[in-house]
């Protein structure tokens, strides 16, 4: 889930064009506020800096085709006073035809030139959403584990696609809009002045106070903007939440509990749509009001001075048209402060995301490993994902090559910590992890990971062929290697029984049974075929006679493999060649299952504690 | 689309009549502006007309304005109550709708579709019936009205709106034709951009192991490209919008004036000159009119499509009829509570071939522990689903306490049962609001009670931890709790329920060996005479069972106890002997 809420009420139709996000428009005139947004906003402008040029003659021609469309009604006002002059004699055809076609041009430049600005922007916003994708993307698999602890996933997913869409319709909308409007306005307000300025003042005048009172309206909207979005949250939340856990509520009956706490939050939510609903219908009758509030003003006012003869008629048809060009963009003007606002919240969320810190550089490593043989130790290592809560208190132990080491202990015991520090997915506090000898934070991380295959609980797979998911990203594989892998786990037969056999698509509607997905994961790891082996809780969300399978599988994969099994179905590990028992962090008993048992410890108790009857 | 609308009530059909005659006010109002405006054109041109004459048309016209303006807000107003009201309604309707389906219902929508149904799609109908109130009513009225009102005043001129609204017409459809496929497009690729991404997430682990952040960054590329080149693609036609309208606005105010100029000059009387005069100039505010009806009338049917798609999957979900219909009884006569038979029961999916189950026969005594073990999709979860009446049996009889499930109301069949699934389920609230979830029948659970439930479920220690203890918050989906923990409090809430019968389905699969077999003891003691069914993986977990029953592709393929069973049937022995060691099975 997205962190923002998705489901929004949307007040524009604008917005329409946009299926995927629902109609976003409440999220922007809610607008989040970015914390900095003057540093937002440069942050943003920094990264564009290589489309700037672009950027600038887009702007430019944005600017100049609205002063074209200003300078037409001055012209449509000249040509209106050659038509006038004419109603008691002839019209002087001739100029009145010159004067329109210039306009013709006039407004056919506008057009040329305001596309031309449009594709720009439209291909300019693209180009850079592209980027700060790809960059996203990339840093995710820079960033040390560490961070996904903290972070969730859904978040991270917002700022790949709502946070960059976001930044992405500013720039490709607003922007141009932006510009365009400001110049509307000033020139607007210049050719007003320039033309006649008691009409101007009072024309302007007009619309001030029309303005003031949209304001007011848009600030008491805000309220209940939020509010519904709050509201939508919650019902949205509850909804999940029953849902999710029907079976449960009917088992409970709790639907009448369900349904009453519906009920108070929709009624709720009915209060405050409705509110904002009519609230946002309110702009566009008002709008149209100052418009005309405007207008009579102007005409009035424009009326009065022609029958002194002070102006000519022109004057009032070309004030007709300045103010609408005048109230306009300032509707406009107040939209895109509040998109520029959510614009800023978003850019400060990627460019924070993207300047995490990432894991150390390590291209000046000198030692590799390419062969490894299997030798590892863990001498005195010590570990917390909190430094001050550690995990790993000082943990020691050593692998012979081909060896099976088991490690088993109570949840929370830190085993799959061992396996994550083995992997240098998580640098030791203290104490080193050596093989053959070598201190792994002396290798790349690259080199570290080749040397081990690894099987975790959560069969990861993805969309793509079952050929696709066992190769992975292993190159020059053939597809008998991959039907070798598979026989040997024992899945080829199932493969060849599916309409598309190696060829078919795994996604949400494949029927794979969770054994069968774990098949196949051990079967990408013997394509890996590294020189060591992870096995991290791997049978444990399988029913036990797939278990066996499997077992089998991983017998395959552990022959003269140095290997770590963790588990705790302890029956999977009894053949281990050194059984490590973790508690709290160190190791407290060691060695083989029959040792183990004989010593009658935490190992003896834990394992007998399977078999003992209910009293 | 239209179907949704049978859920207004009167009083907002009444609503609508009253808006849409405020409407044509609005429309008249806002139609009699430029015949103002005409007014003030004449009034300025003749000589010698009083100012106070043009003050007054202008105070008229301002009137008109004024009225429009309300007209407007009393629309907006019911619009708003319309819509809300509309989307309240469907959203309470559709809730309790879901909250009747069995799961077989659930299952043919997924839960997450449901869920969209639920919020999304009536959020769209709500506002596609409130913008389409103000601007659908609105527009063709204003369309025709401001198309009658210069019909008459000059062929030439009305040619020239039919083709500013041609062309208007051409630019929309053009972009409707090509850029609005790729918007539905682009709704697929962001949700395979968004796939590639989630998979590099939740496997980071492994892309990490497998050196695979190079293959995972082309994966990802590949994706972004195509996003990008179809919203380039789209976005670049949709930028004609603007600047498009701006030049049909302002082309046909010229082309108006010009025809106009040649217009005037054709005729020689004064009088003449002067109607054709001001008729142009009101002329032009009509055409502007009808050109932003027509364009309002095409966004509306740009909406239009997606929000009737939601509309239909709004009615979908409440002309689904839910399966489990109620029995009437309450409660049963047999004095001996908990019993539980299975005669001949079999069960499939509504549309499936294969039978889910086969024949299932067993009883369970008051007080009994019936385990049930075999591998994943042997049925085990099916089978014991028949008995709180997630699923009605295709064939054959389920009984409690003699009386035929379906005989009872669900409430009071639900009374009996404590149900813990194999998938923790936790809601937002408190540890002491979840374990008391649910209504028994009964009195409000005490906080006794909640203590107790939480002692025997094993749960007491880590509650105790925590700050706020049976007060402590959990978030939605107890996303702040273990698999662990939560499984716990799940089973406490079985426990505070104080039913007759249990039903643990795989529900100790997050407890270590050793909590398990405490747990498991425990619940013993305390809650003797409670009859319970469970599923398990573990053998360790079901051996003292009174009665087990091996299930393998929905048939029962040993019944018996556990020592029985290892002599008889072959199934159980293959899972026994995954699990135990030879000692082990021979002291068996």
């Amino acid at each position: 889930m997205p962190k923002n809420n998705d489901y929004t009420i949307g007040s524009q139709a604008a917005n329409n064009n946009r299926p995927s996000h629902g109609p976003g428009g409440m999220r922007q005139s809610t607008g989040e506020k970015a914390n900095d947004f003057g540093k937002a906003i440069r942050q943003l402008a920094a990264y564009c800096k290589r489309y700037l040029p672009a950027i600038i003659v887009a702007l430019v021609l944005a600017i100049t085709g609205t002063i074209f469309n200003l300078i037409g009604p001055d012209k449509l006002s000249d040509m209106t006073d050659l038509i006038t002059e004419g109603l008691t004699g002839n019209i002087d055809l001739d100029a009145v035809i010159s004067i329109a076609a210039f306009l013709a041009i006039l407004y056919g430049l506008g057009l040329l030139f305001n596309y031309i600005q449009g594709f720009i922007m439209a291909t300019v916003s693209q180009k850079i959403t592209r980027r700060l994708r790809s960059d996203i993307s990339t840093k995710i698999n820079l960033l040390p584990l560490k961070y996904f602890d903290s972070n969730s996933y859904g978040d991270i997913l917002s700022r790949v696609t709502n946070d960059v869409d976001t930044i992405g319709m500013t720039l490709n909308q607003s922007l141009g809009t932006l510009i365009s409007s400001v110049t509307m306005f000033i020139g607007a307000l210049f050719m007003m002045f320039y033309t006649n300025w008691i009409m101007a003042l009072a024309g302007v005048g007009a619309t001030i106070i029309g303005f003031i009172l949209m304001t007011f309206i848009i600030s008491r909207s805000q309220k209940y903007f939020l509010q519904q979005q709050n509201e939508l949250g919650a019902i949205n939340g509850h909804i999940e939440e029953i849902y999710a856990g029907h079976d449960v509520v009917k088992a409970y009956n709790g639907e009448n509990a369900a349904s009453k706490t519906f009920e108070v939050i929709n009624n709720r939510l009915y209060t405050c749509a409705w509110k904002s609903q009519f609230m946002s219908g309110l702009m566009m009758p008002i709008m149209n009001f100052i418009g005309n509030l405007g207008y009579v003003v102007v005409c009035v006012i424009g009326a009065a001075m022609a029958i002194n003869g002070t102006i000519s008629f022109g004057v009032i048809v070309a004030f007709m048209i300045y103010i609408r060009l005048f109230t306009q963009p300032l509707s406009q003007l107040a939209q895109a402060a509040t998109t520029l606002q959510s614009t800023a919240a978003a850019s400060e969320r990627v460019f924070e995301f993207l300047s995490e810190e990432e894991l150390a550089d390590e291209s000046d490593k000198q030692e590799h490993l390419d062969n490894a043989k299997g030798y590892v130790e863990f001498d005195h290592i010590r570990f917390g994902y909190n430094p001050d809560k550690p995990i790993i208190k000082d943990f020691s132990a050593v692998a012979q090559p081909g060896q099976k080491i088991a490690i088993v202990g109570p949840t929370g015991a830190g085993k799959t910590t061992i396996v994550n520090l083995l992997m240098r997915f998580y640098e030791l506090d203290s104490g080193e992890i050596r093989i053959d000898g070598v201190p792994t934070s002396k290798l790349t991380r690259e080199n570290v990971h080749d040397l081990f295959c690894m099987v975790l609980q959560d069969t990861w797979l993805f969309e793509g062929t079952i050929k696709e998911n066992v190769i992975y990203c292993k190159e020059g594989i053939t597809d008998e290697q991959v039907e070798e892998a598979c026989k040997a786990v024992g899945i080829h037969h199932f493969i060849q029984t599916l309409p598309d056999g190696y060829n078919t698509i795994l996604n949400d509607h494949a029927n794979l049974s969770a054994g069968q997905k774990q098949l196949l994961t051990i079967a990408r790891a013997m394509i890996e075929n590294a020189p060591m082996l992870i096995l991290d809780e791997a049978t444990s969300s399988v029913d036990t006679r797939t278990e066996i399978q499997i077992q089998q599988a991983m017998d395959k994969l552990t022959q003269g493999r140095t290997s770590f099994i963790i588990a705790h179905r302890l029956s999977t590990i009894k053949n281990a060649d050194l059984i490590l028992v973790m508690k709290d962090g160190d190791i407290i008993e060691s060695g083989t299952h029959e040792n183990l048992l004989s010593q009658g410890g935490f190992y003896a108790d834990l394992y007998n504690s399977q078999f003992e009857q209910v009293s | 689309m239209l179907r949704i609308l049978k859920y207004l009530r009167k009083q907002e059909w009444l609503m609508i009549c009253c808006s849409l005659l405020f409407i044509v006010g609005q429309v008249w109002l806002e139609l009699k502006i430029p015949d103002y405006m005409s007014e003030i054109t004449t009034l300025v041109q003749t000589e010698g007309s009083a100012l106070s004459d043009i003050i007054a048309e202008g105070v008229s016209m301002l009137l008109c304005a004024l009225g429009s303006l309300i007209s407007a807000f009393v629309v907006g107003f019911f619009a708003a109550k319309i819509a809300a009201g509309l989307a309240q309604r469907l959203r309470s309707n559709v809730f309790n709708k879901v909250l009747s389906f069995s799961m077989e219902e659930i299952g043919g929508f997924s839960t997450a579709s449901l869920i969209t149904r639920s919020t999304n799609d009536i959020t769209q109908v709500q506002m596609v019936i409130a913008i389409g109130m103000q601007a659908l009513l609105r527009a063709p009225i204003m369309a025709v009205w401001a198309v009658c009102k210069i019909a008459g005043k000059g062929w030439e001129w009305t040619a020239a709106t039919g083709c500013a609204v041609v062309i208007l017409m051409l630019m929309l459809t053009v972009i409707i034709l090509f850029a609005m496929p790729k918007f539905r497009i682009i709704q697929r690729l962001t949700d395979n951009l968004n796939r590639v991404t989630r998979e590099n997430l939740t496997g980071i682990r492994v892309v990490r192991a497998y050196n695979a952040e190079e293959y995972q960054e082309k994966k990802f590329a590949k994706a972004n490209d195509e996003l990008t080149n179809t919203h380039l693609f789209a976005n670049r036609i949709m930028a004609i919008m603007q600047p498009g309208m701006t030049f049909i606005m302002s082309g046909l105010t010229l082309a108006i004036y010009w025809i106009g100029a040649i217009l005037i000059n054709n005729v020689s009387a004064l009088a003449d000159k002067m109607t054709l005069f001001s008729n142009m100039v009101v002329f032009s505010s009509y055409a502007v009119q009808v050109i932003m009806s027509f364009m309002m009338l095409t966004i509306i049917f740009l909406i239009m499509p997606r929000a009737s798609v939601s509309a239909k999957r709004i009615l979908e979900v409440l002309d689904t009829p839910a399966k489990i219909i109620d029995g009437d009884k309450t409660d049963s006569e047999l004095y001996e509570r908990g019993e539980i038979e299975f005669r001949h029961v079999s069960f499939k999916y509504p549309d499936a071939a294969e039978y889910v189950l086969q024949d299932i026969n067993f009883t369970a005594h008051h007080g009994e522990t019936i385990a049930f073990i075999g591998s994943t999709g042997s049925g085990k979860s099916t089978l014991i689903n028949l008995v709180p009446r997630f699923y009605d049996a295709t064939e054959g009889e389920v009984l409690i306490d003699g009386i035929n499930v379906k005989e009872y109301t669900q409430k009071a069949l639900r009374n009996k049962i404590g149900y813990v699934p194999q998938k923790s389920v936790m809601f937002s609230g408190t540890i002491a609001s979840n374990v008391a979830y649910g209504d028994n029948g009964r009195a409000e659970t005490d906080a006794d009670d909640i203590i107790k439930a939480v002692e025997i479920a094993q749960a007491t220690e880590f509650v105790n931890k925590k700050e706020e203890k049976y007060d402590a918050p959990v978030a939605q989906g107890g996303s702040n709790l273990s698999g662990g923990q939560k499984q716990r409090l799940s089973i406490a809430r079985a426990i505070c329920r104080q039913p007759e019968i249990y039903i643990f389905d795989d529900s100790f699969s997050a407890l270590d060996y050793k909590t398990d077999r405490i747990l498991r003891s425990e619940l013993k003691k305390e809650t003797a005479g409670v009859t319970t069914l469970i599923v398990a993986q573990r053998i360790g977990t079901i051996k003292d069972a009174d009665q087990i029953l091996v299930i393998d592709k929905g048939r029962v393929v040993g019944h018996g106890k556990h020592h029985e069973l290892l002599k008889t049937c072959d199934v159980y022995r293959e899972i026994a002997e995954s699990q135990l060691s030879k000692e082990e099975l021979e002291y068996a």
